[in-house]
């Protein structure tokens, strides 16, 4: 069936099969930001962000359904050249390293800063608890949260003072 | 992995939803959040031929007060219900559930109806409509109707809804201020099944004594359970934690886990009993009645 979706602002024409999963419908399209992990809805790599403040691993879903909906994939974030601020977070505190988990974690994280602009710590760990990491523990993810909350909060055009 | 194809029906009304489910009757499953039936599709433990999606169905995403019953519509989402203020100040037994249902992520989708009508062995939602004494509200070709709890969860994954019938709301008591509740699981790590939990939910009369309790177990049998023997136990009673440690024992007894990687059937049992007794306790020190 031919579906169109919404990703990252602009139309996507797409013909896939009513079982095709969000994930590979997205990937299909050319946007391979969004990683498959464990294709159990486990590991929440594959998270994508549905409507601005909703995350989904984009593994549970049909592509069918993601249709009326904005998904929002990592290739969403950056402003041209001008990393978003979770991105700049993750590479200021080193927040990965194989970078594999990353995508899911910055979309998990955004959708988390949505509701909760000014996480905790713990509420942090909290939030991000659907996604796994498998090699750097999470210190340094939690760590870019952080940073990126406080950059979020900051008024526009603030410069960043440490 | 990918699951088995099938036809995908999208209506857009209840009347619409429930004529695609007359017509395809067993070989149709209804799709809401889908976080339970898409893994299980991908697995091909699930096959069905036809899904029908009720994402697009108005008006079921509501949580409403009605005749003193919380009302939630078949769309309203764990987080909906995790997200609310009115919840977490009032329902404390299901918020407690709310946030520890699977993770943060699969919460957004993730629906409380669906999950009670997955009805799956380690569900948390059933546990807590156990102790709390839902409702759930069916229609389908004969009508509408409206089952308590302990009726509409039949076997592991099997429910009582018929051919052709959809569950459309789930209705939980509203709590007095004299009752309290707790969900207490005991889990791996986040979005595992549970090893074992319990709900627990205490109505206290004006004296102190426990007018009325309601006792889920889950994870630790071939569905969850209600541990009626704890309930009598503590009927009428002022709570002391002789009589906590009694009614707990018999979560104990009635539990009847199968033995895997998260514990020996004895450690499940005995999980059981401690997650009874420790809910009991919170609830009640939420009720500012300590125990010890």
């Amino acid at each position: 069936m031919e579906i169109t979706l919404k990703i990252n602002g602009s139309e996507k024409k797409l013909s896939v099969e009513p079982r095709t999963l969000l994930v590979h419908a997205i990937r299909d399209a050319g946007l391979t930001g969004t990683h498959i992990g464990c294709d159990s809805s486990s590991c929440g790599v594959c998270t994508v962000v549905l409507d601005g403040k909703t995350a989904v691993k984009s593994c549970t879903m049909f592509a069918v359904q993601a249709e009326g909906h904005e998904i929002t994939t990592i290739e969403g974030m950056a402003q041209g050249d001008k990393l978003h601020p979770l991105q700049q977070a993750f590479h200021d505190q080193h927040g990965l390293q194989c970078g594999y988990c990353t995508p899911g974690m910055i979309m998990a994280a955004h959708v988390l800063l949505q509701h909760n602009p000014n996480p905790t710590e713990e509420e942090i760990r909290f939030g991000l608890s659907g996604n796994l990491c498998r090699c750097t523990g999470y210190q340094n993810i939690v760590k870019a949260v952080q940073q990126a909350a406080q950059m979020l909060q900051q008024p526009a055009g603030a410069a960043a003072d440490d | 992995m990918i699951p088995a194809a099938f036809e995908y029906k999208r209506p857009m009304s209840l009347e619409e939803a429930l004529s695609h489910l007359a017509q395809y009757g067993a070989d149709a499953r209804v799709l809401a959040g889908g976080q339970s039936l898409i893994p299980a599709m991908r697995y091909r433990l699930a096959q069905p031929a036809v899904l029908v999606d009720i994402n697009k169905l108005p008006n079921l995403g509501y949580m409403k007060e009605e005749n003193g019953m919380l009302c939630l519509g078949a769309l309203v989402r764990d987080t909906d219900v995790e997200f609310s203020p009115e919840i977490r100040s009032r329902y404390h037994l299901i918020s407690d559930v709310s946030m520890v249902v699977a993770d943060p992520i699969v919460r957004f989708r993730a629906t409380v109806v669906g999950s009670l009508c997955h009805n799956d062995p380690s569900g948390d939602w059933a546990a807590a409509a156990i102790a709390a004494r839902a409702q759930m509200a069916i229609q389908g070709p004969g009508g509408a109707r409206v089952e308590p709890i302990d009726r509409f969860l039949v076997d592991s994954f099997a429910t009582s809804i018929g051919e052709g019938e959809m569950a459309v709301e789930v209705r939980f008591p509203v709590p007095n201020a004299l009752t309290s509740g707790a969900y207490e699981k005991i889990e791996r790590k986040v979005g595992d099944y549970a090893t074992a939990a319990a709900a627990v939910q205490v109505e206290l009369n004006p004296d102190g004594t426990i007018k009325e309790a309601g006792i889920g177990i889950t994870a630790v049998a071939h569905m969850a359970l209600r541990v009626e023997e704890a309930e009598k136990i503590l009927r009428g009673q002022k709570p002391t934690l002789e009589l906590i440690r009694a009614a707990a024992e018999e979560a104990r007894k009635i539990a009847n886990p199968n033995p895997d990687a998260r514990g020996s059937a004895e450690y499940k049992k005995d999980m059981a009993r401690v997650l009874v007794g420790r809910g009991l306790i919170k609830a009640l020190k939420r009720l500012n009645v300590v125990v010890a």
